[in-house]
């Protein structure tokens, strides 16, 4: 068990700086996912912790042991690939085996570690077999059992579910999740699938332009996002932002007025589709519906707010037509207000 | 409605059957074309080897021949100086096979695996020593080789058959490390590899097929070149420059017996290395 510190790390290519001064420290036993979209760094982040690319500046430090310099089967780790990259020359028994071989451990015990890895991620019906006759999913838990069969220290994972079908990785996830819970290993897992991140990290961390925009439990980056890009990039429909003038200390919508903190110019409101209820004949948000689309478990709402583009999530027995003004309450603790120049959230009071 | 339905469905299914049969009629027609390309002319060759002296000018061609003997092939092995020169030629093409794959496999990997300056400079000038005309090498290398001592031995000769072979190698083995994702040797770092186990271990089996293409190539080209191997030695010929000197004043049977020992080891090699040029296991990462 170890925990992870990522001290000021820059990575560059060419002129591209793919990582800007990254900091992060993972606790032992922690989940962290790094989430963002493609090009935001995420994976080259993992590389370096893993030691396939090499850092321009800073330092990666893997339970108080300095790895920064040191191949990757010198720090401990084990790592599960995008495409799985499970051996094709070799049965899913010594593909699981492989690095409990490198280790020189006996034949016992590498017998006695990938039965148990095996039955934990229920392959063992197929150890004999070659990868080729396997499934998608059924590699993909090869890989795994690959990576947990040498009890490693640290666990990499780089968006290991992006090519299963939608069903199986629903299963996966939450088989994934009670087998790391069981191994208690420390896990950094890449991912741009934000229901992945949310539903099995501890810790998310958002990446944005090689930078970390915000860190926290996923409960805290999608309540209360840092940047407006983290509130834009999490939750479906992403966070509404409504750009507003604050005056006094309360914001004026349309005939309606919410207190906003005390700032000069212009903020932007950023609003949860979900943390609006309808009020009807009430006083509040002016909301023009445009379309309203039933989702089964909700009504999903697009319209405006005082001519800016905004998601309503409404209760599915809502009676809401198109084209139709309804007013809005929102509870004032639950808005995020983000400085329009900057783009980062104001504190909250 | 029902009707025209189940009239429709008649032919189709009918297609259906006769098409997988017709595929095969033309499959098995195309291989049985296939091998009549190859075998036929040596079979001709092998009728006249062991047909004895009648037996190559026997027009009807028999299909067994009639009075089968090894006596001409005796014969044929026993004229001083070819056995020699058969040991010589696979001397050389399988120092060739060796030095082509030793040196071109790290040089497709690096042309696979790295990106260099100048690495499509380097490219082409693999493939631009094949546009040097031999002819015009021949008599520097042969001062030279005298010089240095190789002349007129199968080490010297299979240098320069490595030559003419290691383009091929080099581009070769590039596309074959290129297909092969390197997740593999990553992923082979990770679980406790260093660089050169992770080649042994995880690349090298499954470039087996297509390094074994290679070592065919390699031994085709020296088994068959002639030009450098006449320039370049006098008493230690390879076969195939021996054959160009002493067949021009034998007998025609003699003639058919050198050229399928000619065909003989190619054939073997390629028969023992062709497991491998199948692929048993396909390269598949998804």
């Amino acid at each position: 068990m170890a925990d992870i510190v990522i001290d000021r790390v820059v990575k560059e290519f060419g002129s591209f700086r793919a990582l800007q001064e990254v900091s992060l420290t993972v606790r032992d036993g922690e989940f962290v996912a790094l989430l963002g979209p493609s090009g935001c760094g995420k994976t080259t982040l993992l590389r370096i912790i893993a030691g396939l690319e090499k850092q321009n500046a800073g330092r990666v430090v893997i339970g108080g042991r300095d790895v920064s310099d040191l191949a990757p089967r010198r720090r401990g780790l084990a790592m599960v690939f995008q495409n799985y990259a499970v051996f094709p020359h070799m049965t899913v028994f010594e593909n699981v085996a492989f690095g409990l071989r490198m280790q020189k451990a006996p034949q016992a015990e590498v017998k006695r570690k990938v039965e148990r890895a095996a039955s934990l991620l229920h392959i063992d019906s197929y150890l004999d077999r070659y990868p080729a006759k396997l499934s998608g999913g059924q590699r993909q838990r090869v890989a795994v059992a690959r990576a947990l069969a040498v009890e490693p220290a640290v666990l990499l994972m780089d968006e290991p579910l992006s090519n299963l079908d939608a069903l199986l990785r629903l299963e996966m996830r939450t088989e994934l999740k009670a087998v790391l819970r069981e191994a208690g290993t420390t896990t950094i897992y890449v991912t741009h699938d934000q229901t992945e991140a949310m539903g099995l990290a501890d810790r998310i961390a958002v990446m944005y332009g090689g930078k970390i925009d915000q860190i926290g439990t996923p409960l805290e980056v999608y309540a209360t996002p840092a940047t407006r890009f983290v509130g834009g990039f999490l939750g479906s429909p992403p966070m509404n932002f409504i750009k507003v003038r604050c005056a006094q200390g309360m914001a004026r919508i349309g005939e309606a007025a919410v207190p906003c903190p005390p700032a000069d110019g212009e903020l932007e409101l950023g609003l949860r589709g979900e943390d609006a209820s309808l009020d009807p004949g009430g006083s509040g948000i002016p909301f023009d519906v445009r379309v309203v689309e039933p989702m089964g478990s909700h009504l999903l709402l697009t319209g405006s707010i005082d001519g800016q583009l905004a998601r309503i999530v409404a209760p599915p027995t809502a009676h809401v037509t198109a084209g139709e003004r309804v007013a809005l309450t929102v509870d004032p603790s639950r808005l995020t207000w983000i400085d329009g120049a900057t783009g980062r959230a104001l504190a909250r009071a | 409605m029902t009707a025209t339905t189940s009239e429709l469905r008649q032919p189709a299914s009918a297609r259906g059957a006769t098409l997988p049969s017709a595929r095969r009629l033309l499959l098995w027609t195309g291989m049985a074309v296939l091998l009549a390309w190859v075998l036929v002319p040596i079979y001709f060759v092998a009728l006249g080897a062991f047909g004895g002296r009648l037996g190559v000018f026997r027009w009807p061609k028999t299909i067994f021949p009639a009075d089968f003997s090894v006596a001409s092939m005796m014969q044929f092995l026993a004229i001083e100086g070819v056995l020699n020169a058969l040991i010589n030629s696979l001397i050389a093409a399988g120092l060739t096979v060796l030095f082509s794959v030793l040196l071109g496999a790290p040089a497709g990997y690096a042309l696979a695996r790295y990106s260099f300056r100048g690495q499509n400079a380097y490219r082409l000038l693999v493939l631009l020593t094949r546009a040097f005309p031999l002819a015009i090498l021949a008599l520097p290398l042969t001062v030279s080789f005298i010089r240095l001592g190789l002349y007129d031995t199968p080490f010297g000769v299979s240098l320069i058959h490595t030559v003419l072979a290691l383009p091929f190698a080099a581009l070769v083995t590039q596309s074959l490390f290129m297909g092969i994702p390197r997740e593999y040797e990553e992923a082979a770092w990770v679980f406790g590899c260093t660089r050169f186990q992770a080649f042994l271990k995880v690349v090298l089996p499954l470039a087996l097929p297509g390094l074994a293409a290679t070592a065919i190539f390699a031994f085709v080209i020296s088994w068959n070149e002639v030009f450098a191997a006449s320039i370049l030695t006098v008493r230690e010929r390879t076969l195939t420059a021996y054959l160009l000197r002493i067949l021009a004043e034998s007998p025609l049977h003699y003639r058919f017996a050198g050229g399928f020992i000619l065909i003989i080891p190619s054939v073997l090699f390629i028969f023992a290395v062709r497991k491998y040029l199948f692929a048993v296991w396909g390269i598949a990462s998804k």
